[in-house]
């Protein structure tokens, strides 16, 4: 049996919210509930995606995982042990073996330092090289990333979008992590680049094991790069299993949405799904995406559809499923 | 005028919105734009497609008079309806910007002031701008708001920047440019934090808005199947020159351009197993190849390209700067 790196149990995570002003109903105070119920596992050498809806606790999802915010109801460990409460040895070695790339690369990047300093910190940090090998080892992370040495002089602000970006991955590639966990760390690069870095991952995959949580907005990047697909919709998971399996036999209507929304080539853009999003803060009872679901029975209103197994390592979240996985 | 006018009739009689006439841009002497020439017609979109780098937002930046800074030097021409912008007084910016030049930025994180809340990032440029009394212009943030598919927008108009998803912050960008209504928007890679049916949503509501009042949009997308759903024109650049543009059914479906057509495979889709991209990096700005500055990664590059820039030659519909279009 492998042994599971990363356990999310029954994770919930809300923010209280300011209350007040004439408009407002007064009242107890307002929860925003950015996950509700989450269960993710994910071993080493796993390559997981995380898609779905904006704002549907992607990004909160990797917070919590990364021990950056403490869930307010469940738990979330890493090997094995709450991920809030890693101390000393453990707590430095969790810090050199995963890395995180954000979603807001330019702000997570200090403006004052120029991009040697910047990717050089956790090499020297981690003391994996000393002295001018520094140096060489953060030109050959540019050169990686497909930037010219040139850049090592320059500062975040004289770099575009993209270069930023790549500048973020190469600093998280520099601790030589076991796991990256990253926000949208490919959207945004032209396609070219893109492919470079897709590559770059696979092959750090191949030849180290590399384990992937990735946020991407992308199914192609998703189906490239990782054999597992989680798919979110309001604070939850809908669907999860083998990335092919889902994205060729879609079993819950949002993951077919999602699809059908996908830019095709010279094709009229997608109709919006209509009807209302929910809002997270007064939920709806039963399914939250029956306002939008083009299959919703009333009894999806009424009974909120747990995450279940379907069989060949799937699950799904929905009384009406598309293709019962048999 | 019969409303059955075709759209070409109607570029014939009325002058392009923005044009382009050998622009060329240096920021501390080092060349980011070369000799960079196109024209968009009043009620059309065109996307900016390229590598990172190639200089895209730089010509946003530019447009939208954000550039007018020491360091960076200008020549040619850059025309918006009729007006030369390159010589323009920074009084005369202060009535185009916001008023008939609206940008959505790259990095909507970073372009949102964290100390302010979002209601007041939408309602400040409507009361300054269009001179709305502070109701009005709650209402009008809230609709706005509302029109970018944000739910519960009540409430998020009290909530600050960092209490929404990456993909809020830009849609909340959007509704900022859209705000003043502006007759050229510039959209730097609107949608590339969101998933795919908010993304479609977004295109459809500019593309309305651009059908509705006879606006006009630059987007700059990575996603070249969006750009030819999305936009009518496509240009495209590396390394600060067009390497090739006209219609998008031309550029993106009949390419010509050794470049494009290294874009165009490394399309991800679905079921896509290897990708190619062409080896080695873009030029840095102190290093620019001579002649044709995608030479050294070309795989059809002869003497002569190494030697000589290649002219960007052709009608509208299309134009190719290469010595050996396929
Ligand atoms: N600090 C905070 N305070 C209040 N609400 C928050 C905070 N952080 C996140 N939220 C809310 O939690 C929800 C989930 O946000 P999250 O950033 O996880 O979404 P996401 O799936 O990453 O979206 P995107 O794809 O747009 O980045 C959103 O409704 C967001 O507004
Ligand atoms: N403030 C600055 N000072 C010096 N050089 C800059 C500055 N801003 C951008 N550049 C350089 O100008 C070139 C063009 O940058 P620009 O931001 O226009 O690229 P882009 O095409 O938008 O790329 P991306 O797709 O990565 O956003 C890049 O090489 C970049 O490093
Ligand atoms: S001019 Fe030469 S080097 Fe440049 S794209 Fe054409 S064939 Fe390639
Ligand atoms: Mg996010
Ligand atoms: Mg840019």
């Amino acid at each position: 049996m492998t042994a599971l790196l990363f356990e999310l149990l029954d994770v919930e995570k809300s923010y209280e919210l300011r209350g007040g002003g004439a408009a407002f109903r007064p009242g107890p105070k307002r929860r925003l509930r950015a996950l509700d119920g989450v269960r993710l596992t994910v071993a080493r050498g796993d390559s997981v995606a995380l898609v779905g809806e904006s704002g549907s606790g992607k990004s909160t999802l990797l917070r919590v995982l990364m021990g950056l915010t403490s869930p307010t109801d469940g738990r979330a460990l890493y090997g094995g042990q709450d991920v809030t409460q890693l101390k000393g040895e453990r707590r430095a070695a969790f810090q050199r073996e995963v890395a995180m790339v954000y979603q807001d690369a330019r702000g997570s990047l200090n403006p004052r330092l120029p991009v040697l300093d910047l990717i050089a910190e956790p090499i020297r940090h981690h003391k994996l090289r000393a002295g001018p090998a520094v140096r060489d080892r953060v030109l050959e992370l540019l050169d990686q990333v497909g930037l010219p040495a040139a850049t090592l002089k320059r500062y975040p602000s004289q770099l575009s979008g993209g270069q930023v970006r790549r500048v973020a991955i190469a600093r998280a590639l520099a601790s030589e992590p076991l796991t990256i966990v990253a926000d949208e760390a490919v959207s945004g690069l032209d396609v070219s680049t893109q492919a470079q870095l897709l590559n770059l991952l696979v092959e750090l995959q191949r030849r180290m094991g590399l384990t992937l949580i990735f946020i991407t907005h992308d199914l192609g990047v998703a189906s490239f790069l990782c054999d597992q697909i989680a798919v979110m919709y309001l604070g939850r998971i809908v669907e999860t299993g083998p990335t092919r399996a889902i994205l060729e036999r879609p079993a819950h209507p949002y993951t077919q949405a999602l699809l059908n929304a996908q830019p095709r080539f010279f094709a009229p853009i997608a109709q919006p799904l209509q009807g209302e999003i929910p809002s997270p803060i007064d939920l709806p009872p039963g399914c939250r995406f029956a306002g939008r679901c083009p299959r919703a029975v009333p009894a999806c209103r009424e009974d909120d559809p747990a995450l279940m197994p379907s069989g060949q390592g799937r699950a799904v979240a929905c009384i009406r499923p598309l293709t019962a996985a048999a | 005028m019969s409303l059955q006018m075709s759209s070409s009739a109607v570029q014939a009689t009325s002058r392009p919105l923005v044009e382009l006439e050998d622009f060329s841009l240096w920021r501390q002497n080092r060349s980011v734009l070369d000799g960079l020439s196109f024209t968009l017609p009043k009620g059309q979109n065109l996307a900016l497609v390229g590598e990172s780098g190639a200089g895209k937002s730089t010509i946003g930046l530019a447009l939208m008079g954000l550039l007018q800074s020491q360091g960076v030097k200008m020549a040619g021409r850059a025309r918006f309806d009729g007006q030369d912008l390159v010589s323009l007084n920074a009084r005369a910016w202060n009535g185009l910007r916001g008023r008939r030049l609206g940008m959505i930025f790259q990095d909507a994180g970073a372009a949102l002031d964290p100390c302010f809340t979002i209601g007041h990032h939408l309602a400040f440029p409507l009361r300054r701008l269009l001179g709305l009394s502070s109701r009005q212009a709650t209402e009008r943030a809230l609709a706005l708001l509302e029109s970018v598919g944000i739910n519960d927008a009540k409430a998020r108009l009290k909530a600050y920047p960092h209490e929404l998803s990456g993909g809020m912050q830009q849609r909340v960008m959007i509704g900022i440019a859209l705000a003043c209504e502006p007759d050229l928007l510039i959209a730097d890679e609107p949608t590339s934090a969101l998933d795919v049916t908010i993304q479609a949503q977004i295109v459809r509501l500019i593309q309305d808005r651009v059908r509705m009042q006879g606006a006009s949009c630059i987007f700059v997308l990575h996603d070249l199947a969006l750009a030819s759903q999305a936009c009518e024109r496509i240009v495209v650049l590396y390394a600060g020159q067009v390497m090739e543009a006209g219609l998008a059914e031309v550029v993106l479906g009949r390419s010509r351009h050794p470049y494009t057509q290294a874009l165009k495979s490394c399309v991800i889709e679905l079921d896509t197993a290897a990708l190619e991209p062409p080896p080695g990096a873009a030029p840095s700005l102190d290093r620019m190849p001579s002649g044709c500055r995608f030479a050294p990664r070309c795989p059809r590059a002869s003497e002569r390209c190494t030697a000589e820039k290649p002219p960007l030659q052709g009608t509208e519909a299309h134009q190719i700067a290469c010595w050996h279009p396929g």
